[in-house]
């Protein structure tokens, strides 16, 4: 019952979907950052909707992003995870959730965060993506050894 | 391909069987022709002579040759060229990189592109493997590595020296006694570590005072250009000074340690007692390199 009436204060916040993809869950206050990471701007096609601070029984609040015609790759998936490990991805086709599944926090994160040292090897034109391996304090460059432990997004490329 | 980066990919196990390795060589139990015909390239974007020369006659104590190429002709091969590039193509000529650069992380990007095994000689305020592991072999010559009481002394925030042994001794269960001139402290993010890994770090204001308890001094330098003035350096610096007085109430089994060059951190005066083994230290520096250079490449 809770999780009818749940769904349809959010009903009210945002519009049912045809076909994309609804990330729920989202840590409160991260779906812009989530925006970020999946490179949507006024340029690109997707119709997006936000609802932010939901009321929701076991996070207290949480976020919700709502794409149409879109899908994630795994990469995109990861990165969703590392600043919120409890969202849940759910692609929506002809108004149905054809499928569901939680995040996992990747071991490696490539291409997604710059390293705050400036005397790192990733911060000059050589080819290569930054990289970072996740640990339980906090993520390390795998090139300078420096560890980011909180506010990773604000270290998001 | 096995390369070696940094001391944080080892494993006590490997770390063990490296200075084994490495006393092997110097009781003059290996093979001189180990790596005959073989070609290590000594790349250096950073001058460092002694480094340099001391891979280099490692090579040529096991028969191998090495093209050695100075930080100013490095610095002009790469001249716009990326050290992606650099690497893949010095690749070409050699069984083996050895590496130094002042970019930190540099090391790792090499054995990304290389072809051949690659030894970090040094990375900016990063990594430099092979000091840990001369550091490591010169203090297993007069004591066990086990749950030794080290002070690191002087600049702990860029001395990477310091920390890379401050990392491998932790693997040991080693305590360590940290004093060092205010601003001069261990990274944040090194301590972390190292507490985390259940390793002990106690500082302490007064060198004096814990010389009686102590097993290992590691003395690094304090750059004068980290002060603001020359009277502050030196005001600082003398506070940290190793002298035969301080050395005065030591346990016998003392060991000072300093990877060298060092400037007035430690009293010439101390080169006569037994407790100084600093420059045993650099000359340990050929068997250790002798190890790595056969560990990559056979
Ligand atoms: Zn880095």
């Amino acid at each position: 019952m809770k999780n009818n009436e749940a769904a349809e204060n959010e009903g009210l916040l945002v519009r049912r979907i045809k076909n994309g993809t609804v990330i729920d869950h989202i840590d409160g206050g991260e779906a812009l950052n989530v925006v970020k990471i999946l490179g949507i701007t006024g340029t690109t096609q997707e119709a997006l909707s936000i609802a932010t601070n939901v009321p929701s029984g076991n996070m207290g609040k949480k976020d919700i992003v709502k794409l149409t015609n879109r899908e994630l790759s795994k990469e995109e998936v990861d990165r969703i995870a590392l600043i919120s490990p409890r969202a849940t991805i759910n692609i929506i086709r002809n108004f149905k959730v054809f499928e569901k599944k939680g995040v996992e926090i990747p071991t490696l994160i490539e291409g997604l965060v710059r390293c705050p040292n400036p005397g790192c090897i990733s911060n000059t034109h050589e080819p290569i993506r930054s990289k970072f391996r996740v640990r339980p304090e906090g993520i390390h460059c795998i090139y300078c050894d420096w560890v980011i432990s909180r506010d990773i997004t604000s270290h998001i490329i | 391909m096995h390369h070696i980066i940094s001391i944080g990919d080892f494993d006590r196990d490997g770390i063990d069987r490296l200075l084994d390795h490495a006393g092997q060589i110097q009781k003059k139990k290996y093979d001189a022709h180990a790596l005959d015909g073989r070609i290590l390239a000594v790349l250096f974007f950073e001058p460092s002579t002694r480094t340099r020369l001391s891979f280099q006659s490692a090579m040529a104590r096991l028969g191998g040759t090495s093209l050695s190429v100075g930080s100013v002709e490095a610095c002009s091969m790469a001249k716009g060229e990326t050290l992606a590039d650099t690497v893949r193509v010095v690749s070409g000529y050699a069984d083996a990189i050895v590496i130094r650069h002042p970019k930190e992380g540099a090391a790792r990007l090499a054995a990304e592109f290389s072809t051949v095994p690659v030894i970090n000689a040094g990375d900016g305020a990063g990594q430099h493997p092979s000091q840990t592991f001369l550091d490591l072999y010169t203090i297993r010559q007069s004591m066990p590595l086990d749950g030794l009481d080290i002070a690191l002394i002087g600049d702990l925030r860029y001395g990477r020296t310091a920390h890379s042994l401050a990392s491998a001794l932790s693997l040991y269960n080693a305590r360590l006694h940290t004093i060092c001139p205010k601003g001069l402290e261990l990274p944040a993010t090194l301590a972390a570590q190292l507490a985390a890994k259940g390793t002990e770090i106690i500082e302490h204001d007064n060198l004096e005072e814990i010389i009686p308890d102590m097993d290992v001094l590691y003395v690094t330098r304090i750059q004068r250009e980290r002060f603001p003035d020359s009277a502050s350096y030196f005001n600082v610096a003398s506070s940290y000074r190793i002298t035969p007085e301080l050395l005065a109430g030591a346990k016998k089994r003392l060991i000072v340690l300093h990877p060298l060059p060092r400037v007035d951190e430690i009293d010439p005066r101390v080169d006569a007692l037994p407790h100084a083994r600093y420059f045993e230290q650099s000359r340990n520096g050929v068997p250790v390199r002798m190890a790595m250079l056969m560990q990559v490449m056979q």
